[in-house]
């Protein structure tokens, strides 16, 4: 036999159990409502013209954002460079040397403080460090400001990565009369490639999406940069300064700008998650 | 022991920076904190051509966005938490999980788009009337329905941060022991006894750390604001009303700003942001540190 709460209290549970149904149900509809907005609206805008021409100025239809897609992989490009070893190389520390040490806690604690930081707040930063003392802005500022927010990602993933793998791997490489550094190199990093990859794409795909750093460092530009010693077009700012303008020309370019990033983004995120899984398997 | 050194600096570079970041902030608003003082913070007044700044609007505007983000996604996204803990089957959680986390993919100016184009509009048109005509009579809800404002700031930031305290929510309810869950049920407990009075109170700690995160998050948001917000320096008391945030003054000004005053006080509202953010996520860390160290687990 198997007693049953009273009806009040199941009835409290049902009532709480479809609310919390709904809001997820909720949580999934506004994805949904998203990405449709952005999937209708833009995919009128893509066509060859888009992916390879200039923009044009307002009232003359057509035109692309061919510079801006160039400038915004230029800059993501420079920033991965920037922020990849360093970060790399921080999780090394984090989970081989470091461990417990007051360093490693500081680290880390920092880490997590930087990836919640606002990402204008690294704008302002980079721009009072670089933009300000040259009298000019540049893609160098964007990709160091985009490459100062990936930092903490790479290196908390590369860390997280490198501590999954068990200690005989390392003990059996040292055990050779191999040094340290070359276990880690040779060893761990192979062992562990599809985790440190994984953390890559993600930060990857956080900044690819990034506004607020560019707006002040990098600018934009209406032109082709040979490069990226000046303002340098890239499609976020290229996005919001079209969006914010009143002609139905440059909105309809941000609209399709926007599902491309938005694609971009998307498609990182799953082949971070794919990889991962690859790992687990 | 090179490469060790090498891995030391750039483990240090972390903290390094956000010390540096503090500092360049400090010394580029010290003009602007020598001429207006502790009056910056409370001033409403923003005037580029008086060159008389002060913080007041824009922080009114983060606070009141921020609250009513608050106010929407910590119910929403404890009940989906709830939902995908003990509700849904194991393929379902899976799948809704991954689907949740795509929204915290979502860039911030993909939000922006939407909301301007997509969402204030259907505010405008569907929920600010009806709100104005039944609770009309309350300061909160007069004025014109223009769609962007406070409102759809507010709304659109909990669409934003909810998948982040969902996320952690989560691991924090699928952490609690398996024991003390089965034993709430075996007393004869309901799912929603379970959780509300076993779950809840074990985790608490965690889900404070929690809301603190997404709290973090929602203040600093930038875009999607500033797509939004209407950026207006004015303070009102209607959540109709245009208003403005600190994130999204530094995003719609900076760019323009060209007097020494006008950068070093937008700089000095950086370094406001700046303050208010690294508190808030010092005390999220904080708690949730604790919280998984007397787990004894790692973070």
């Amino acid at each position: 036999m198997k007693p049953r709460p009273p009806i009040g209290r199941r009835l409290v549970n049902g009532v709480v159990s479809g609310l919390a149904a709904a809001s997820a149900l909720m949580g999934l509809l506004a994805l949904a409502w998203i990405f449709w907005g952005v999937l209708s609206r833009g995919v009128g805008a893509l066509n060859l013209d888009f992916f390879t021409s200039l923009p044009n100025p307002p009232g003359v239809s057509g035109g692309g954002v061919a510079n801006a897609i160039v400038g915004t992989l230029a800059m993501t490009g420079l920033a991965t460079l920037l922020a990849v070893p360093v970060g790399i190389m921080a999780g090394v520390f984090l989970s081989e040397f470091g461990q417990k040490s007051r360093l490693a806690d500081q680290s880390r604690f920092a880490a997590n403080v930087l990836m919640g930081m606002p990402s204008i707040i690294i704008g302002v930063f980079v721009y009072a460090i670089l933009v300000l003392p040259r009298g000019k802005f540049s893609g160098y500022a964007g990709a160091l400001s985009l490459g100062i927010i990936m930092l903490p990602v790479v290196a908390r993933t590369a860390e997280d990565m490198l501590r999954l793998l068990p200690n005989t791997l390392r003990e059996a490489g040292l055990a050779l009369g191999a040094p340290t550094w070359k276990v880690t190199l040779t060893i761990l990093f192979r062992a562990a490639k599809p985790g440190l990859l994984t953390g890559i794409l993600l930060a990857v795909a956080r900044v690819s999406g990034e506004t607020a750093p560019l707006l002040f460092t990098a600018l934009n530009s209406p032109y082709w940069e040979s490069s990226l010693a000046g303002p340098t077009p890239n499609l976020t700012v290229t996005i919001f300064n079209f969006a914010m303008s009143p002609y139905p020309d440059w909105q309809q370019m941000a609209w399709g700008a926007s599902l491309l990033i938005t694609c971009g983004v998307l498609a990182l995120n799953l082949a971070a998650r794919f990889f991962l899984g690859e790992k687990h398997s | 022991m090179i490469f060790r050194g090498l891995s030391r600096g750039c483990a240090f570079l972390v903290p390094a920076l956000i010390g540096g970041i503090f500092l360049a902030l400090l010394i580029y608003s010290l003009p602007a904190i020598k001429k207006f003082g502790v009056g910056f913070l409370v001033s409403p007044e923003w005037n580029p051509v008086t060159q008389e700044f002060g913080a007041a609007s824009s922080i009114f505007g983060t606070v009141v966005s921020t609250l009513i983000a608050m106010l929407l996604a910590v119910p929403l996204s404890l009940a989906i938490a709830f939902f995908l803990v003990e509700l849904a089957p194991p393929k379902v959680s899976r799948v809704v999980s991954t689907l949740i986390e795509l929204l915290a993919a979502i860039p911030s100016i993909i939000f922006g788009m939407w909301g301007l184009f997509v969402f204030a509009p259907f505010l405008q048109t569907q929920v600010q009337p009806w709100l104005a005509s039944t609770l009309g009579f309350l300061p909160l809800f007069q004025g014109p329905p223009m769609g962007i404002g406070i409102m759809s700031a507010g709304i659109i930031l909990a669409f934003m941060i909810l998948p982040f305290i969902c996320a952690i929510a989560r691991d924090v309810f699928l952490l609690v022991p398996r024991t003390i869950r089965e034993s709430a049920f075996g007393m004869g407990a309901t799912t929603w006894e379970v959780m509300y009075k076993v779950m809840i109170p074990y985790g608490l700690v965690g889900l404070i750390g929690a809301v603190f995160l997404g709290l973090g998050r929602a203040l600093g948001e930038t875009m999607a604001i500033t797509f939004v917000i209407g950026n207006s320096h004015r303070i009102s008391a209607s959540l109709f009303a245009a208003g403005n945030s600190i994130a999204s003054t530094l995003a719609n000004e900076f760019a323009e700003a060209t007097e020494p005053m006008y950068v070093s006080s937008l700089i000095a509202l950086g370094l406001v942001l700046f303050l208010i953010t690294y508190l808030v996520q010092i005390l999220a860390q904080f708690l949730l540190r604790r919280l998984y160290r007397s787990w004894s687990v790692g973070l």
